[in-house]
């Protein structure tokens, strides 16, 4: 498969205004002739269609909730980087390309990277302008804080609900196209095939969830801005409804799947407390700007917080990282929690937790100014655990919140597939093997609102489109197969419910492929979740019928689809023999217990193409040249 | 603990439906009130019966996909809490409950406890917006907002859109939800362009929808997860009559290619 | 259905939507609250002697545009408020056709859930207080004087029935009031954090010092403070 990256070369600090000058444009006059299918509607694939629906195009929009508002990206709480330099500080384009690049453990592409930090700011302004109420200051003007692992305050936020106030902007201006009539919407519709027509991506099959109809939509694009694959751990930060499955079936179609062992740990969750657990609940990593993290020094010892005496007490993380402390990277922060845990030092009921203490907070800064930063979050907590964090020290574990990896793409969003786009999380780019804090929200927003209005347009002047009817043999053979799959899983009859497959499988994936990986372990876990996969498949039982509103049947789908993307997973992992980001290989780390990278031999993206059900997926490498930011051993010490 | 739930079935939105007793045996007190329906319902699929299908998504108290009353209170009626955040510590061993869904006609129901909410959407298209084409912002510092608007206006935002308020109100009105976005673009610079004529347009689509009138009486406000207040209803009716009262009949400009 | 954007604005009138409606509900209901205050300011002269309230009965009378065109914005005032809350009754019955099995009321009181119902028994008592005490056409407690107003109001009330029912309907005022008072603020656009809460407080007691006012006058003449002349 050739991967071409389409990544500009000269000064980076051009190049993306070069590039875009030698993109083709669209006539106003045509633009209403193309019809462009995106697929999700959070914030890259709100802030796609609502732009392209502004441009004059044609738009069919998609998502599997009751409305367009609902997209996970609403649950970020953190903030927004965006590189102002409002704070005088010493911020620039420059250093936030710097800080990701680096923060990504020099695993993702300089070019995509560039652009994202020039684009930040333009984000910012956009988003003002569409009445997200940012933080402010006396002054009127917009407020920022610093944010994990940063060392400039460049993170804009609007309280606790950054992800809600820009998702319900991009909303807004999605639901205003639907009133004008530019877009239209399919909520409670869910994507389970790709129409590939002569090599181009032409088209969808969907369900309609409420009567289980499937249809055939055309395009002359595929967007597919459907989020992450997280929740291939059952247990995940993601709502429960995120899903692989859009990103899946493109894969099998023969788009190429990026990295998919880069997956992060966020390393502020409330820790899980029983079997009957659905999702893990994200506290947002701000809470580590005055929080400080640390466990009993003893093992084992099992006294409540407040009797453990100031000198029993490890700040692991003060101590280890002297110069971030609290705010080293997520993948680290993570790491530590994890090592301080197996120490048999980890606290809470089942050990595997630990201390975020206010006390000192609360001390330096009252009560008045610690509720006014995290009011909403301590709320939440205690709503959870039924602890107010004023009093006890909360507990926290790291969970999976965030995947690096995805279908790949080039510098123009699109994926091997020509004509299908891939943007925000379910793209691979700019994150590299590691996400820095803050980041998600500005990736989605760049490549809905500033790089696909662009590259859409000059793949759409350069391809003639044909109109294609539903007897086309591809859309038919895409219906055909949709409906194999829903009659295999209906028709199995089997006696274990879907949930219980979905919990099995993630804690495989979490055992053996989560925080910390070693060659052993995933060759296991690929062996149990083929022999899981080939159970689920005999003795999964999916009540109902196709023609009702049918939850298990919805997740059956989907789960059959994370089986092999978790296969894929650990294939990835395996292949991968350093230690770079967020994938820890345990045979490859320093003599302190740092991640060991292999800039010599693995310094490039893994991209897999699917080679149908019986075959292993091959191996596609796009080299990574780093010219600006040079390769070092990340050091946050 | 053990627990008895009288909830309401519904195969679709022609069938009549029904309430019917299930017994949660086992319920454990750090589940969330989600969480215990799981739990029910992998019980019901292993018999081979149909499980309850409630809407439900992030199940963080954020996305407002969630939702359905439980003992003929909003998402159970505990200040500031969606039902996926509602935690069993709240009920005790034997409590008997009634899960129905939210009850309105411009909320048909979809299935169970489902109900379709895509008249909000449509509200919020007719008017809940502010017309800036991606690309034509100004730098977000070229205008300042008083940090009081600014929080002000993030107090209305923070609306969740889960229709709890028309489900509490018993005139099944949507007031809090259009006066929060009302309030929200009201209180900001930015917003002031379009404010006549999004006050407008969303209190006609409201009633368009078949939502009735707001008589002040407050059970939205006490049943909103987000606590918006009812201050952004008499936000919303001022803007409202005033914008009424300053209307013109469109006219249309011929000439201008 | 289609977004309203499409649609001229100006094609349904400020009448036509619920918040329009309920504009006109407060702006009359205020006109008829402060027709209730000056009624009960001119009706407490009954304390005073017979002459006083008689003799401003006459005043009122040879000033008929006046008297007249006060009574006209009042006719109009309540036929408004009750037209409009009618509409909006209607659509509240629509607006949930399927109601709960259960439905427990957090927060509002029961002055304010109850205005359906107060509002009816005082338009019922209205129409029987103006046979009774203005037209004199049903007047069961004696013979009825146009030029002794204080004979009629206490001649009126010694026959119980009528006391009875005129104190119901004070107390549904007092509900109606309770709840309506501080409600057209609202309804007009006015709410603060801070002035809100007084405002109804200061309904609440404005509504019982108006229903005691009313009530005391049948209670005086019942008890035998105040005796015909």
């Amino acid at each position: 498969m050739e991967m071409v990256s389409n990544a500009p070369t000269g000064p980076i600090e051009k190049s993306w205004e070069t590039h875009k000058f030698g993109l083709k444009l669209v006539s106003p006059a045509n633009k209403r002739k193309h019809n462009i299918i995106v697929v999700g509607t959070g914030l890259a694939g709100g802030s796609a269609a609502a732009s392209l629906g502004e441009l004059g195009y044609n738009v069919d929009c998609f998502c599997f909730q009751d409305s367009p508002r609902r997209a996970h990206s609403i649950a970020a709480q953190g903030g927004i980087n965006a590189a102002k330099n409002y704070h005088n500080d010493g911020d620039s384009v420059y250093r936030l390309f710097y800080d990701t690049v680096k923060g990504g453990d020099f695993r993702s592409r300089e070019a995509n990277v560039y652009r994202l930090a020039q684009v930040s700011v333009n984000i910012i302004d956009q988003c003002v302008a569409q009445g997200v109420p940012f933080a402010r200051e006396y002054g009127g003007l917009l407020d920022n804080r610093s944010f994990g692992g940063a060392q400039v305050s460049r993170t804009f936020y609007a309280r606790g609900q950054t992800g809600q106030q820009l998702l319900l902007g991009a909303y807004q201006a999605l639901e205003r196209q639907v009133g004008l009539g530019t877009v239209k919407m399919y909520p409670r519709t869910e994507m389970l095939d790709l129409i590939v027509i002569d090599g181009r991506a032409r088209g969808i099959v969907t369900r309609s969830l409420c009567d289980g109809k499937l249809s055939v939509h055309f395009g002359d694009a595929v967007v597919l801005a459907t989020g992450g694959y997280g929740n291939v751990f059952y247990l995940s930060t993601n709502a429960k409804g995120s899903n692989a499955t859009a990103i899946w079936r493109a894969y099998k179609r023969g788009a190429l799947f990026a990295n998919p062992c880069y997956t992060q740990i966020h390393p502020t969750c409330i820790p899980h407390s029983g079997d009957y657990q659905s999702k893990l609940t994200l506290m947002s990593e701000s809470l580590r700007n005055d929080g400080r993290i640390w466990v009993p020094k003893k093992a084992g010892d099992k006294r409540p917080p407040a009797s453990i005496p100031e000198h029993e007490r490890d700040y692991y993380l003060e101590r280890r990282y002297p110069s971030f402390g609290n705010l080293v990277p997520r993948d680290i922060a993570s790491r530590a929690a994890k090592a301080v845990c197996d120490e048999g030092r980890g606290v809470g009921e089942t050990g595997l937790g630990v201390y975020l203490d206010f006390s000192d907070a609360l001390k330096r800064l009252g009560r008045h100014k610690l509720d006014e930063r995290y009011g909403n979050l301590f709320e939440m907590y205690e709503r959870i655990t039924g602890e107010n964090p004023y009093e006890v020290p909360m507990r926290i574990f790291p969970a999976t919140h965030y995947t690096m990896g995805g279908l790949w793409v080039d510098y123009n969003l699109m994926s091997t597939v020509p004509g299908l786009f891939v943007l925000g999380e379910a793209n691979f780019s700019d994150h590299g093997a590691n996400r820095l804090g803050a980041s998600a929200l500005m990736q989605g927003l760049a490549d809905g609102y500033f790089i696909i209005p662009y590259t859409i347009g000059n793949y759409l002047a350069s391809t003639k489109h044909e109109k294609y009817s539903e007897d086309v043999p591809a859309a038919k053979e895409a219906v055909a197969n949709v409906n194999i799959i829903t009659k295999k899983l209906l028709n199995a009859n089997g006696k274990r419910t879907v949930d219980s497959y979905h919990r099995e499988l993630g804690k495989i994936l979490w055992e053996y492929c989560g925080m910390s990986r070693n060659a052993a372990g995933l060759k296991k876990a690929a062996g149990m979740i083929a022999e899981l996969r080939e159970d689920f498949w005999r003795n999964v039982r999916v009540l109902g019928s196709n023609e009702e509103f049918n939850q298990s049947l919805e997740k059956a789908g989907r789960v059959a689809d994370f089986f092999e993307l978790g296969e894929l997973m650990c294939a990835d992992a395996l292949h991968r023999n350093e230690s770079c980001g967020a994938h820890f290989r345990e045979e490859y780390q320093t003599p302190e217990g740092e991640a060991l990278r292999d800039d010599a031999n693995y310094s490039y993206v893994a991209a897999w193409e699917s080679q149908g059900a019986r075959r292993p997926a091959s191996l596609n490498k796009e080299p990574l040249v780093f010219h600006y930011v040079k390769p070092s051993q990340r050091s946050y010490k | 603990m053990k627990l008895i739930l009288h909830v309401w079935r519904q195969k679709n939105a022609q069938d009549r439906g029904r309430m019917v007793r299930y017994e949660v045996p086992g319920v454990n007190e750090h589940m969330s009130f989600l969480e215990m329906l799981d739990v029910l319902n992998q019980g019901l699929i292993e018999k081979g019966e149909d499980p309850i299908a409630f809407d439900h998504d992030c199940r963080e108290g954020i996305c407002g996909m969630c939702g359905f009353m439980i003992d003929g209170k909003a998402h159970g009626g505990f200040k500031g809490t969606t039902v996926c955040q509602l935690h069993m510590r709240h009920f005790k061993d034997g409590d008997e409950l009634y899960l129905e869904p939210w009850r309105a006609a411009a909320f048909p129901v979809v299935k169970d406890l489902v109900v379709d909410r895509s008249a909000f959407d449509r509200i919020i298209a007719a008017g809940g917006f502010i017309s800036v084409p991606t690309g034509s912002a100004p730098d977000g510092n070229a205008i300042p907002v008083r940090k009081q608007d600014a929080d002000l206006a993030m107090d209305a935002a923070a609306c969740i859109g889960c229709g709890a308020c028309v489900a509490a109100c018993p005139n099944a009105a949507a007031a809090l939800f259009v006066g929060a976005k009302i309030s929200h673009l009201a209180h900001l610079p930015q917003g002031q362009a379009e404010r006549n004529r999004r006050a407008l347009s969303m209190v006609r689509q409201m009633n368009r929808e078949g939502f009735a009138n707001c008589t002040n009486i407050g059970e939205c406000e006490a049943a909103c997860p987000k606590q918006i207040k009812l201050e952004v209803i008499a936000q919303s009716n001022a803007d409202y009559i005033r914008a009424a009262f300053r209307e013109r009949p469109e006219t249309v400009v011929s000439g201008v290619g | 259905m289609s977004a309203a954007t499409n649609l001229p604005l100006a094609q349904l009138r400020f009448w036509d939507t619920t918040v329009g409606k309920k504009a006109v509900m407060a702006v009359t209901g205020f006109i008829l609250f402060c027709f209730i205050v000056g009624h009960l300011l001119g009706n407490l002269q009954i304390y005073e002697p017979p002459e006083k309230i008689n003799h401003y009965s006459e005043l009122l009378k040879s000033m008929p545009s006046l008297l007249w065109g006060t009574r006209i914005i009042l006719l109009v005032s309540v036929v408004l408020h009750i037209w409009a809350s009618f509409a909006l009754w209607l659509l509240q019955r629509a607006a949930r056709p399927v109601s709960y099995v259960k439905k427990v009321n957090a927060h509002s009181t029961y002055a304010s859930r109850t205005m359906m119902w107060s509002g009816p028994i005082i338009l019922a008592f209205v129409i029987y207080h103006l046979l009774n005490f203005t037209f004199g056409t049903v007047h069961p407690g004696g013979p009825f004087d146009e030029h002794n107003v204080y004979n009629n109001v206490v001649t009126g009330f010694q026959f119980w029935p009528s006391s009875a029912f005129y104190i119901i309907a004070m107390i549904m005022l007092c509900y109606h009031l309770y709840h309506g008072l501080w409600s057209m603020f609202q309804s007009l656009g006015y709410s603060h954090p801070v002035y809100t809460p007084w405002i109804q407080r200061g309904a609440k007691i404005a509504a019982i010092l108006i229903a005691a006012g009313y009530i005391s006058i049948p209670v005086s003449v019942l008890a035998g403070f105040i005796k015909p002349v």
